[in-house]
């Protein structure tokens, strides 16, 4: 993995201003010692009544896209706005796998780069995001998975991605506990092994962003819904819609006046284009997760298997994090099912029999923007001033920093980045879909 | 896990249909355009309350039935009842 420094490079502001200050272990232990003396780690501050920008949802990719505004282009007059509390949604939801063996060559350019920052997180955020870069590994149990997954890896090398198939002795040799013999309905017949592949502290990576975001001037806003956005000269009677230009926010704190709004809210994001006229391809899921109680780590790498709708990884605390796939019916009703429990163990337990008497400790679902190729949607809608970067179904956080790096640059220069480019909107009306369906975690 | 009211088959399990998806309007063959076709393809409303959508009964009386369904609280207004062969089956559904 190469270490690329970032190419709008950041040393044209003063040194000092760039990084929110360093988290020095002396301090630490000596406010922990005392339990006083700990500093906000962001402003709350009152709702101003223009900005910029104003950035809807306060996740890993909208608070990513308000500290690249700042950081990268100087546009520190930013909103993010959140109805809840920064990280409520899906970053605070999901299985916090990083990975960049995708399946098409734009696929894989744009979650490289992702990675690469991720690489690079905690020395731009001075904030540790526990990324454990430990190899993520992606079994096959047919013939024809393992036929997808040598596309894959030569689509990856091709790419200079770090990526190849192995086969069960290999696969032993890295993850013990995993079941290859025969046995099961299943057997394990090999794995596309990705050593670039890791896990980051999720919650970590929205509070650094947050953090130098704040740092850098951007407000964060949390408990501040957005009711409605405000669009003049649009097609639509109320002058929403195509041709339209984005006026202003009208929030449950009051109103605020922007020529720029980013919509960074994944599953609700059809209803907050709806707000601005915009109709997305977009239908929301939820997915379920589970996490097992603690034991003594024993699961070095990540394991995913497409087949059999799992992936499993142990946490630094020693916690097992299982996800699945997408709930099979549109849903914004968070609740958790019996039925995903019993699959999900029934599953786990085809691939690791030895752990068949570890309990569960909790369960719970984010929803997810599913689109019909299993790409995002990002950029420029038809109403001047409404970007988008939404669609990220089960895959967002592994992109949050990639996204949130290309939307600055897109609101910054009016011009829609090549990275993000076969991501636009107007892909679906011209049939020029990226299908990453075969590269999903698990098969939906 | 959730109850899907078969007009047919009466409530049945999830795992023993098919979701087809958010009922949209199909253009008229003779003289949609392409970006009308696309429309009618991949954009959704995708609303947080009531839904109208298409079920097939995969593992029971195989049919294409629309149902109204509220996407937050996952309740069925007004389910049809067994028999009622009136009610859904192969109402403007992707058949």
């Amino acid at each position: 993995m190469k270490l690329n420094p970032r190419k709008v490079n950041l040393n044209k502001m003063p040194k000092a201003k760039r990084r929110p200050p360093r988290y020095g272990a002396w301090t630490l232990i000596g406010r922990g010692a005392a339990n006083r003396g700990w500093p906000r780690v962001w402003r709350t501050v009152e709702l101003g009544a223009a900005y910029d920008a104003v950035v809807i949802g306060g996740g890993v990719h909208g608070l990513a896209t308000a500290y690249y505004l700042a950081a990268d282009h100087g546009i520190t007059n930013v909103a993010v706005l959140d109805k809840a509390y920064l990280g409520s949604g899906g970053s605070g939801r999901n299985t916090a796998i990083i990975r960049s063996n995708y399946l098409t060559p734009e696929g894989v350019a744009f979650y490289d780069r992702s990675l690469e920052l991720y690489n690079r997180m905690a020395l731009d955020l001075n904030m540790n995001v526990m990324f454990s870069r430990r190899g993520h590994l992606t079994l096959a149990h047919t013939d024809s998975a393992v036929r997808t997954m040598r596309w894959r890896s030569e689509v990856n090398k091709l790419c200079g991605v770090d990526s190849a198939v192995i086969g069960p002795e290999e696969i032993t040799k890295l993850a013990p506990s995993l079941d290859t013999s025969d046995q099961p309905r299943f057997p394990i017949l090999g794995a596309l092994y990705h050593p670039p592949g890791g896990i980051v502290r999720h919650d970590a990576v929205v509070w650094g962003y947050a953090r130098a975001a704040d740092h850098l001037g951007v407000e964060m806003h949390q408990r501040t819904e957005v009711l409605d956005i405000e669009v003049t000269g649009g097609e639509q009677p109320d002058g929403k819609g195509a041709g339209g230009r984005v006026a202003g926010v009208r929030t449950n704190r009051g109103y605020i006046s922007t020529p720029i709004v980013i919509n960074c809210t994944a599953g609700w994001a059809s209803l907050i284009a709806d707000m601005a006229g915009v109709r997305l391809p977009i239908s929301t899921r939820p997915l379920q997760a589970a996490v097992t109680e603690p034991v003594k780590t024993f699961l070095p790498t990540v394991v995913v298997s497409g087949s059999l709708h799992v992936y499993v990884s142990q946490t630094d605390r020693g916690e097992l994090v299982f996800g699945a796939s997408v709930d099979p019916y549109n849903n914004y009703n968070l609740g958790g099912s019996l039925e995903f429990t019993e699959e999900l163990a029934g599953h786990v337990l085809e691939l690791m029999p030895g752990i068949s008497r570890m309990r569960l400790l909790r369960q719970w679902s984010g929803l997810c923007d599913m689109t019909p190729d299993y790409s995002p949607v990002m950029g420029f809608t038809d109403v001047d001033g409404f970007l988008c970067d939404v669609g990220w179904g089960t895959y967002g956080f592994k992109a949050g920093p990639v996204s949130g790096e290309q939307m600055a640059q897109a609101v910054a220069t009016g011009k829609t980045p090549d990275l993000i480019a076969p991501f636009c909107l107007s892909r679906f009306a011209d049939g020029a879909l990226v299908g990453e369906k075969g590269a999903a975690a698990v098969g939906h | 896990m959730l109850l899907v009211p078969c007009p047919n088959c009466g409530p049945r399990n999830t795992s023993d249909m098919h979701y087809v998806g958010e009922v949209t309007p199909r253009p008229n063959s003779a003289t949609a355009t392409p970006e009308q076709w696309r429309t009618y393809l991949y954009t959704r409303a995708n609303p947080a309350g009531a839904l109208r959508e298409t079920w097939y009964c995969r593992s029971g009386c195989r049919r294409y039935f629309v149902l109204e369904r509220d996407t937050t609280t996952n309740v069925f207004a007004d389910p049809p009842l067994p028999g009622n062969k009136t009610a859904g089956n192969n109402t403007g559904g992707v058949g």
